[in-house]
């Protein structure tokens, strides 16, 4: 902990208008849920969450390090301990089953509430750590927590409206979207809503440029190298990609299989339903492939790469102070290594230095054949084993060319979590490893 | 009489609006067919089409920050001179001397909220399964222009010439080295040998190719310059007339013809 004896000090103010504003926002939703929905209940439980926020705004304006509302250090010191990239993997993939198998529950609007609360009072203790301010508050790092909420607030509002139409169409029902079929003109009901919308998104512009100045560093210097060199926020998950796979691979051929693969989503997708209003249920393979890729391969790697990897691109926990002297050890071997010598207990196949070049192909090939054999498997013997199996009725819906893309860019997609799997499990490098052509898979 | 309606029945304004005051029904349609900037719009639809809790509105807010960046993008053009000469002290300039140096705030926050907005309206298209047919090709358009707004803001971000600029653009644009084939350090570069001689060198790859240089310098900024102020935005204008004649075309946002 580099403690400066200033920060709470200079963030209480933040702080305080933070807590202030969920205060509000609560005060006005519970005079909703009171005058137009009729539920003076929660407009009471909300009355009193507000009251505590007030609390805590005030407590925070206090700038006293005894009275700002923070996290615990032991609570900190535990989260730091326990993360790591892979209870973070496991820990998002699992929290994005739950939500997606209970959505019928978390899209209810008292839980989304109570969900959004929970994440801005805890966003607002941690902000309190010094540590944490440091990272989130990096000017280029601010969109990225809205990208969260907004994600978060529209994933609801789909994932809401499909459940309703789902239920509907369960029952044989139109979904919602298909009863409001009437025409209305473009003037004055379009127009306006632009307009509103453009003023709107222009006010909030001004205030984001007014409130926050741009990033501005010291002078370029070709020979002084930042630790971490962090790439725009938005590719970081390609660059968390190259702890486990080459730059050739995570840089180049991965991001052209991604725009490759979602200019061909429409032409692969041969599903008719669910043209036109949220569904999930109607297609659920669609849905849970774009997601898995989009939310959990993009979004959540770039949450990774950009608050979590510091110096020397090691895993910082969130309360933790980004010291360029921490060591991880790099025990990591290929595959090769680990079939001739770990387990056959033998050299590298090898050639001589001055055999002719078929020998030295030979010998590569040789030597690289529990891994070739392991990508032959599956990357060509796996493809027609699905489409004979799980993926029987979609082979015959969408014939030999388009199945054999659709499995091999969805292959493709999954080699990332699983090379990941296996470099937790077995401090897996490469499965290929060919240095005579800078060829590593 | 009102000054209002005298200033409408004079001869100029009338010759610059076609049409009158939309008011009622009947001018309400003939506005939209007879104006320039409205007759991007059809005259009636779905209602559904326009519920925001269907469209989000993040295709308009995405044009709408594009129009702002190109706005600010131009007021910026007149304060920046791309030289290592001028780059940085232009943008120092911007932040403390030049009385409008907030155009610079919007413009990279613009940027960010750009990205965003795309990445949501893309999310609003799939789940309600809006790239269907008719709408697979203007999917497609779409993710070109997905591509073409990142590497705007990618390009737009080596031009403040600070560490956190080079830094970014040599990371990203180091992946370039690894190309298959065509980067100096990328699989299957060896092969490409004519005669003993190497076909790609560090001079001679993609990454030179990105930047005009074997490392990120003068020439990049004056490439990344370009790319980002004309080439890129003239494609995306492009990309976005097709894009939005279209929506139009495929019979509005979403939904079956």
């Amino acid at each position: 902990m580099h403690a400066s004896p200033f920060f709470l000090s200079d963030v209480a103010g933040f702080l305080g208008g933070y807590y202030a504003f969920i205060a509000a926002m609560n005060g006005v939703f519970a005079f909703l849920l009171w005058r137009k929905y009729g539920q003076p209940g929660w407009a009471i439980t909300w009355s009193a969450f507000a009251a505590a926020m007030m609390v805590l705004a005030s407590l925070a304006l206090s700038g006293a390090p005894s009275l700002v509302p923070a996290l615990p250090d032991s609570v900190r010191n535990v989260v730091n301990a326990l993360s790591g990239p892979v209870l973070y993997s496991l820990g998002t993939v699992a929290l994005f089953t739950v939500l997606f198998i209970f959505r019928k529950f978390f899209v209810q609007s008292m839980v989304a509430w109570t969900i959004l609360n929970a994440a801005l009072v805890l966003m607002g203790l941690s902000m309190a750590d010094q540590n944490f301010a440091a990272i989130v508050m990096k000017p280029d790092n601010v969109p990225i927590v809205g990208l969260v909420f907004l994600l978060a607030f529209f994933t609801w509002v789909a994932t809401k409206q499909a459940v309703v139409n789902d239920e509907r169409i369960a029952r044989g029902e139109p979904p919602m979207e298909k009863l409001n079929d009437e025409k209305v003109l473009v003037w004055p009901d379009l127009v306006y809503t632009e307009l509103i919308c453009m003023v709107a998104v222009a006010a909030f512009l001004l205030l984001w440029a007014i409130c926050l100045p741009a990033p501005l560093e010291e002078p370029a210097s070709s020979v002084k190298t930042p630790n971490p060199s962090k790439a725009p926020w938005y590719f970081l998950g390609l660059q968390e990609m190259l702890v486990y796979f080459d730059p050739w691979y995570a840089g180049v051929v991965l991001p052209s299989l991604v725009v490759f693969g979602l200019m061909a989503m429409p032409y692969l997708d041969f599903n008719k339903k669910g043209n036109g209003y949220y569904s999930i249920a109607e297609r659920k393979f669609a849905y849970l492939s774009y997601q898995f890729g989009f939310l959990v391969l993009w979004i959540t790697l770039i949450i990774l790469g950009t608050f979590l990897r510091g110096p020397n691109w090691n895993f910082y926990g969130p309360f933790e102070y980004w010291t360029p002297y921490k060591v991880e050890v790099l025990n990591n071997v290929d595959l090769n290594q680990m079939f001739w010598v770990q387990w056959l207990d033998m050299p590298l196949p090898r050639a001589a230095a001055d055999a002719p070049w078929y020998s030295q192909l030979g010998h590569i090939l040789l030597r690289e054949s529990p891994g070739l054999v392991v990508l032959g498997l599956y990357l060509v013997a796996l493809p027609p084993l699905l489409a004979v199996t799980i993926f029987r009725g979609m082979f015959a819906k969408m014939g030999f060319i388009r199945y054999l893309i659709m499995s091999n860019l969805m292959l493709l997609m999954l080699s990332l979590p699983l090379k990941m799997a296996l470099r937790w499990t077995m401090n897996l490098k490469y499965i290929v490893s060919i240095p005579e052509i800078s060829l590593n898979f | 009489m009102a000054i209002g309606e005298t200033i409408r029945n004079s001869q100029i304004w009338k010759s610059i609006f076609r049409h009158p005051m939309p008011l009622d029904r009947r001018n309400r349609i003939v506005v939209m067919l007879t104006n320039f900037f409205l007759h991007l719009h059809p005259v009636s639809i779905k209602k559904q089409g326009i519920a925001l809790s269907f469209t989000w509105c993040m295709g308009g807010v995405t044009f709408f920050l594009f129009m702002v960046e190109t706005v600010t993008g131009v007021l910026l053009m007149f304060y920046y001179r791309p030289t290592l000469e001028w780059a940085y002290n232009d943008i120092l300039a911007l932040r403390d001397v030049t009385s409008l140096g907030i155009l610079r705030e919007l413009h990279r926050w613009g940027a960010h909220a750009m990205v965003i907005t795309t990445w949501l309206h893309m999310y609003r298209v799939f789940l309600t399964g809006s790239y269907k047919p008719p709408r697979e090709f203007n999917w497609v358009v779409g993710v070109i222009l997905l591509l073409l707004t990142l590497l705007l803001s990618f390009t737009g971000y080596l031009l403040p010439w600070d560490q956190l600029a080079i830094w970014a653009i040599t990371v990203g644009s180091n992946m370039a080295r690894a190309t298959p084939f065509l980067g100096y350090e990328g699989p299957g570069q060896q092969l490409l040998t004519i005669g003993g001689i190497d076909m790609i060198t560090d001079k001679s790859d993609a990454r030179f190719g990105l930047l005009g240089a074997r490392f990120v310098g003068e020439e990049t900024l004056n490439r990344f310059y370009v790319l980002h102020c004309i080439a890129i935005p003239l494609a995306v204008a492009l990309l976005l007339a097709i894009h939005f004649w279209r929506v139009r075309k495929d019979g509005g946002i979403s939904g079956p013809l």
